[in-house]
């Protein structure tokens, strides 16, 4: 056995995320919390506007659900687990860093994945089924890949307060379900408003799940499909590539 | 970090070279080179903030050394960290399970992270639970056990992949006697077998009973590094004679006598320093016999080890 072979750090990164899934995503409140969250911000918002419709109020729902959810637990893994001397004892573990990243993103990857199938539920209960299923699975699953990475990539600020990186985590995601067309179209936005939605990498899953729902598009699915990759690709690498420089600073 | 060459064999189970570690600019860790043999139970000791553990960190890749080298099992903890960990278990001071894990979970997890087949994991998961007194616990969360339950499960898990090279830093700190006298019989049983154990403690007890030879660390240097009789019979001292008289009798007229520096009671005995054995024990006969007194015991203890380790770690806290 080569312990350094991509395939046996991959079935150890698998070790990871089943212990992840076991310790904090199997949990009543993280389960209620993921779904509930984005419920209650939608439900706010089409309350108040009431001439919305269901196409586009699920794929707005859709949209936070998978973004709040990938990002909810995932950052603060790691402080937790600094905090828990249990970090230590990975780090000790014949795994890399990128092992040990990999296998909190998978495990944020299933969960989210599990619990997106919920908005997509209730779509299809509520007469607005999916037009494109297969582009919407695509986007749901780069989506995943993609906000899991990004979660991860916040969790990099060399702390073991997993406050902190909470405060961190909340004061980045929530402008930016402001400036990705989950609220307002994108090309309803003023000119800065586009220029920064351009930006997120959510705007391109609200686009997609607008065109496998509404058959609507801001831009071609074949390119919000490429930036997700795009994004998932960036932030993974520049968090595993962080999370080597700054791991020393949470021990 | 100074350049090594990769081998998979070799004399030393460890070889540390200048190994450094600054932290806000103060040096924890200055310079630090030893060697530990294969088969060998190094000892580690030093009071606290000496930079034990920030040592003990660099060997086993948990932090990245600023200088220096470390090879573990031949292999450079820093450019190879995934085939030196492969060799060796760790036994950290805070025992870390996952507390909201089974202890049977806690172990599986351990062999998911070392790679190793799922039903030899579990044949030796439970060798090693029943060994270590927790078989009818493996199926219970780690928050509900005890500190000497949790430490014996870390040593379980620090041992399911069969390392040939065990860290334990305070392994037996603040335990039962049930669960210090299992972890150490246990430890004695594994160095037979061929483990390498680097043991950090503050037990010189257990370092001199239990080591080949100790290393004593002092502000971030090692001070000294040999067998523990060496060690103790290096440092220059005053020498100790306890007598016991079956009458009473002052300090004042002990410490008047030829050869004698201090006299200080403890208990039913009187410990003498002396830089002359025979001038005080001639002295104390002939007091004894002055007086009238018998004398029950008279004893001239060798040094400890723990003597040693204040003469050379003295004015650190």
């Amino acid at each position: 056995m080569n312990p350094e072979h991509p395939f046996e750090q991959m079935r150890r990164a698998l070790a990871i995320t089943k212990k992840d899934i076991r310790i904090y995503y199997a949990k009543g409140p993280v389960v209620i919390f993921g779904l509930f969250m984005p419920l209650f911000l939608f439900l706010a918002f089409a309350v108040g506007n009431r001439g919305l419709s269901v196409p586009f109020l699920v794929s707005g729902l859709l949209a936070m659900t998978l973004f709040f959810t990938a990002t909810a637990v995932s950052p603060v893994i790691q402080p937790w687990e600094a905090q828990a001397r249990t970090l230590e004892r990975l780090l000790a573990a014949p795994i890399t860093m990128r092992t040990l990243v990999a296998g909190d993103m998978l495990a944020s990857l299933v969960f989210t994945l599990l619990i997106a199938a919920v908005p997509v539920g209730i779509g299809c209960a509520a007469g607005a089924p999916p037009l494109h299923p297969l582009t919407l699975f695509a986007g749901i699953v780069l989506g995943a890949v993609c906000f899991s990475a990004f979660g991860l990539l916040l969790s990099t600020p060399p702390t073991n307060v997993p406050s902190n990186v909470m405060m961190l985590s909340s004061l980045v995601k929530f402008p930016l379900i402001f400036i990705s067309g989950v609220f307002v179209p994108v090309e309803e936005l003023p000119l800065w408003g586009q220029a920064l939605a351009v930006c997120s990498p959510l705007t391109y899953f609200t686009d997609i799940a607008r065109y496998a729902l509404m058959d609507t598009h801001t831009f071609p699915v074949f390119a919000d499909l490429a930036a997700l990759a795009g994004f998932a690709l960036l932030f993974g690498a520049v968090a595993m590539a962080l999370h080597e420089r700054t791991v020393g600073g949470r021990i | 970090m100074d350049g090594v060459q990769e081998r998979d064999g070799g004399e030393y189970a460890i070889e540390a070279a200048g190994l450094r570690k600054t932290f806000n600019g103060v040096a924890a860790v200055d310079g630090v080179s030893f060697s530990v043999r294969r088969g060998e139970v190094f000892g580690f000791l030093g009071p606290n903030g000496a930079g034990k553990t920030t040592t003990v960190r660099m060997l086993t890749g948990v932090i990245r050394p600023d200088g220096g080298s470390a090879r573990i099992l031949g292999h450079d903890i820093v450019r190879a960290p995934v085939r030196a960990k492969q060799g060796f278990g760790v036994v950290p001071e805070t025992a870390n399970a996952y507390a909201d894990l089974t202890a049977g979970q806690n172990l599986m997890l351990v062999a998911g992270l070392y790679g190793l087949d799922r039903s030899k994991a579990e044949r030796r998961a439970e060798a090693l639970l029943s060994a270590l007194g927790l078989f009818e616990r493996q199926d219970d969360r780690v928050q509900g056990f005890s500190k000497g339950m949790k430490q014996r499960l870390i040593l379980a898990m620090a041992l399911l992949h069969e390392p040939d090279l065990l860290f334990l830093d305070e392994p037996t700190g603040g335990l039962d006697v049930q669960s210090t006298h299992l972890i150490l019989s246990m430890l004695r049983d594994l160095n037979a077998a061929g483990t390498t154990i680097f043991l950090t403690t503050h037990n010189m007890d257990e370092a001199n009973r239990l080591c080949d030879r100790v290393a004593i660390m002092r502000t971030g240097r090692i001070v000294a590094l040999d067998a523990p009789e060496r060690l103790k019979m290096a440092i220059e001292r005053l020498h100790t004679v306890e007598v016991s008289f079956d009458g009473r009798v002052e300090a004042g007229a002990l410490a008047a006598l030829a050869g004698i520096v201090s006299a200080d009671r403890e208990g039913d005995r009187w410990v003498i320093a002396t830089a002359d054995v025979d001038a005080a024990v001639r002295a104390l006969v002939g007091f004894a016999g002055a007086e009238g007194l018998r004398i029950v015991r008279l004893n001239t203890p060798a040094p400890t080890l723990d003597e040693a380790f204040l003469r050379l770690t003295e004015g650190t806290g």
